[in-house]
């Protein structure tokens, strides 16, 4: 019998997951023996009409970490899509959006200029700007277009399931790997990550308050942080609450608040909403002047609630974008 | 990693090598009009069918300068870390550098050695990826051995398996003492204004100083692989400074008090084709001494010296472009900071002729120099009473306006720039990245090698593979240019004839 066949691709993204892939190449050897690397960048040449002379569905599963922002992706996306069994977004950017994401709140225009007119370093008196063809002594060089709003890969194709994190863990990948392996996959459009949310496994979980009445938040930079105590507890936003579980609290664990990489748990519509929530609840202020207090310490509420999560949002992005 | 994990691990490796190589053989394709996001070059050719000009171009832009706007300043390290997960910790570093500008403030003593800790530790394990995963298996391996054995397994074919074992063991190792302060190893949260988050336990010492003494022994042997392999292979050195990869550009490179190597601080130090310095500058100055050029066919600025002004892509004493990474840091020093590597500087440079050198694939030695050089740094800092004292941070106090941060990555000068109102939220942000600043040189290289491999009109078919060569000795990221691709370089080169038509497209992941 032959083997299944797993692919892994790319589209906006940093490299990151890539990176978590390498590493945790001696980890999942058990797992790489018993499947068929059909195609990674990385590691294998690869050409976009090998994967389209593949019989559709002949893919067991591709992994695609990265948003979606220009239309080279969006055609990767489709086509991997039909010739994969099972389509799995890897990490922050293919499930929720991830950081490019934040871009959202932005016009291409916007983007454009400063890059190549408006930035301190730049010196462009001509205002050139990347052409999509270039007449050049005759010669034509060509660019592909950017999109106009970052998509998460679900917001283009269906897909089967997600592995949360920017960049997911190791152990999240080998047992998604296992589940694949052994058929016991949960049902379709499950996050392959524990259902709690990342306070369960903190370790600073039992200094967590039960009643709390905020009357000012600190930010990180502003306040020497405790080792032990929960951020919450010290004044300090952390998503936690109001994101899934999984990572094994490393940012805590590095003393840092959680910023929300894994996005919610699949009873939370909208990450940034659930953290509102959560807070507004706790909140001591009542005047419009102590109201005002408590806001200061969260001076961008979209990059603080939505940091991976934009194009997922019930928001999306600025109301004046399209959503291509 | 034990016997039957390495066989499980050869196998796989062989078997994905087996199918890069099959598919290899066949490189001429259809004309497609795909780029995947990729690096793409496009080359034209003149009446006689020799090269009339090539265009590296990277067909990309994620815009991180503009999103970052209205993002608290303390969220940039690791927002901006996002750029790229081959570097995150560069990114996160600078970043961090260009808060405690911002805020004007310094970090504690300690603080500032856990950050040089962290910072030195990702040093030597990006360039241990570059030396024997990524770049150097061309020579060590050999550039005329068949790509499927260029890659780590072709290395622990010639270096045997103990010593592949080795390599993997200790990446692994120095990962997870950035991971112990970082939180993560890909996009670490350690950074803040004025320190860092964590302090170093005395308990989760020793195991540090036990790596640390093999991180300088590992730097060394690495050394001693390239001497046995690459040195005294005479093609492999008349190749190095063979004319086809040898460049007569600036440099630029941070420095300390002695004008010695420095990743984490210093000042910016640029010589000139001669090695004649041509100016000194700290990160602050940074837009007296450097500027970008925007060209119409890429995504990717051109970084160049402005008081020379923009000269085009040409080479020797009218040049204002300039190099930066490993070999650029060593031209532009006068030496290096730590005995071992000092001796491995002399050795170099007497060697290759007295400084500045030009050979682009010198690169992949002053790597394994410089991986000798973080090494010791470790070394020094795991041996410093101060590492484990818990006064790791200060709280800024002051108000702020402007903080401009600086670092040598691995792949070279990496500029932070922020401007924010008097809350810390950022009005203004601009970032020059590495392969920015070698983007002029890298376009040379390309031509040159397209020029050396097209001759009237016949394409020689180790192209892609000299090309590759060509970048690869940059290590070049086009995710950090653009702050969009991955941090490796697949390509896709279209051959042009006299009148324009596509005639030939050659694509490499």
């Amino acid at each position: 019998m032959s083997k299944p066949k797993v692919a892994f691709y790319w589209c906006a993204s940093c490299g990151g997951c890539e990176e978590t892939v390498v590493d945790l190449a001696e980890d999942i050897l058990g797992v790489v023996e018993k499947v068929d690397i059909v195609l990674w960048p990385v590691a294998m040449d690869f050409k976009y009409k090998d994967v389209e002379a593949m019989a559709d569905g002949s893919i067991t599963a591709t992994l695609l970490n990265g948003a979606i922002r220009s239309s080279e992706q969006e055609e990767m996306a489709v086509l991997l899509r039909r010739k994969s069994q099972y389509l799995i977004a890897y990490g922050s950017c293919a499930h929720l959006g991830g950081i490019p994401a934040l871009a959202n709140q932005f016009e291409r225009e916007e983007i454009l200029r400063f890059n190549y007119e408006d930035a301190p370093s730049v010196i462009n008196e001509a205002k050139t700007r990347p052409q999509l063809v270039t007449e050049i002594d005759g010669h034509r060089p060509h660019l592909p277009e950017l999109r106009h709003v970052v998509r998460s890969l679900d917001q283009v194709v269906d897909v089967d399931f997600y592995i949360p994190g920017c960049p997911p863990t190791p152990n999240l990948t080998k047992a998604a790997f296992n589940a694949l392996l052994s058929g016991q996959l949960p049902p379709k459009g499950s996050v392959l990550a524990p259902d709690t949310a990342l306070c369960d496994e903190c370790p600073r979980k039992a200094t967590k308050p039960v009643d709390v009445a905020f009357s000012e938040f600190k930010r990180p930079h502003q306040k020497l942080l405790e080792p032990e105590q929960c951020f919450l507890a010290q004044g300090v936003v952390c998503m936690g609450p109001a994101t899934r579980s999984g990572c094994a609290a490393q940012c805590t664990c590095g003393n840092m608040p959680c910023t929300g990489c894994f996005g919610p748990t699949s009873r939370v519509r909208d990450q940034g909403a659930k953290i509102l929530s959560s807070l507004c609840a706790n909140i001591g202020a009542k005047t419009e002047a102590e109201i005002n207090t408590v806001l200061q310490g969260i001076p961008d509420p979209v990059g603080t609630f939505y940091r991976y999560g934009m194009a997922k949002s019930l928001l999306r992005r600025r109301v004046d974008l399209t959503t291509t | 990693m034990d016997n039957v994990a390495q066989q499980l691990f050869n196998a796989g490796n062989l078997r994905a090598n087996a199918a890069y190589a099959a598919s290899k053989r066949n490189i001429t394709i259809d004309p497609i009009t795909r780029l995947e996001g990729h690096g793409k070059i496009d080359i034209y050719l003149d009446d006689k069918g020799d090269v009339e000009r090539a265009y590296l171009q990277v067909p990309e832009l994620r815009g991180f300068e503009v999103f970052c706007r209205g993002r608290p300043a303390e969220d940039m390290p690791q927002i901006t870390s996002r750029i790229c997960g081959v570097c995150p910790t560069a990114h996160h570093m600078a970043s961090t550098k260009a808060l405690d500008a911002l805020y004007q403030i310094e970090p504690t003593s300690p603080g500032r050695k856990i950050r040089e800790l962290v910072y030195h530790t990702f040093m030597l394990e990006d360039h241990a990826l570059h030396v024997f995963i990524l770049g150097g298996p061309d020579f060590i391996v050999g550039p005329e051995a068949p790509p499927a054995e260029r890659n780590i397994l072709g290395v622990i074919g010639k270096v045997g398996i103990e010593a592949g074992k080795k390599v993997i063991a200790t990446r692994r190792r120095l990962r997870e003492l950035i991971a112990y302060f970082g939180g993560k190893v890909v996009h670490p949260v350690l950074g803040l204004p004025g320190g860092v988050s964590k302090p170093l336990s005395a308990a989760d010492l020793p195991k540090f100083r036990e790596l640390a003494k093999d991180g300088v022994e590992f730097a060394q042997w690495t050394l001693d692989v390239f001497r046995t392999i690459v040195l005294k292979n005479p093609d492999y050195v008349k190749m190095i400074t063979s004319d086809a990869y040898t460049h007569r550009t600036c440099y630029m490179g941070m420095v300390d008090e002695q004008n010695q190597v420095n990743f984490y601080d210093g000042r910016l130090r640029v010589v000139d084709c001669d090695g004649r310095e041509v100016c000194e500058f700290t990160a602050a100055e940074y837009r007296d001494y450097i500027a970008e050029h925007v060209e119409p066919w890429s995504y990717m600025k051109f970084t160049y010296l402005k008081q020379r002004g923009w000269n085009g892509f040409v080479e020797g004493p009218e040049t204002s472009i300039y190099s930066v990474a490993p070999l650029a840091r060593l031209n532009a020093a006068d030496g290096m900071a730590t005995p071992l590597a000092q001796a491995a500087y002399e050795e170099f440079f007497k060697v290759l002729g007295g400084k500045p050198v030009h050979h682009t694939l010198a690169n992949h030695w002053a790597r394994v120099i410089e991986m000798i050089y973080a090494a010791e740094r470790i070394e020094q800092l795991v041996n410093d009473p101060e590492i484990t004292s818990p006064e790791v941070r200060r709280i800024p106090t002051a108000v702020p306006k402007v903080g401009i941060g600086v670092v040598e990555a691995p792949r070279g000068t990496l500029f932070h720039h922020y401007e924010t109102d008097e809350r810390g939220v950022i009005k203004m942000a601009n970032m020059i990245v590495a392969t920015g600043n070698n983007a002029g040189r890298i376009a040379m290289s390309v031509e040159r090698a397209a020029k050396g491999m097209i001759k009237g009109g016949h394409v020689t078919e180790g192209l892609l593979n000299k090309v590759e060569m060509a970048f690869r000795a940059y290590d070049p990221c086009l995710g950090c240019a653009t702050h969009t691709l991955p941090g490796h370089l697949p390509l896709n080169v279209g051959i042009y004839d006299r009148d324009h038509r596509l005639i030939r497209q050659l694509v490499q992941e």
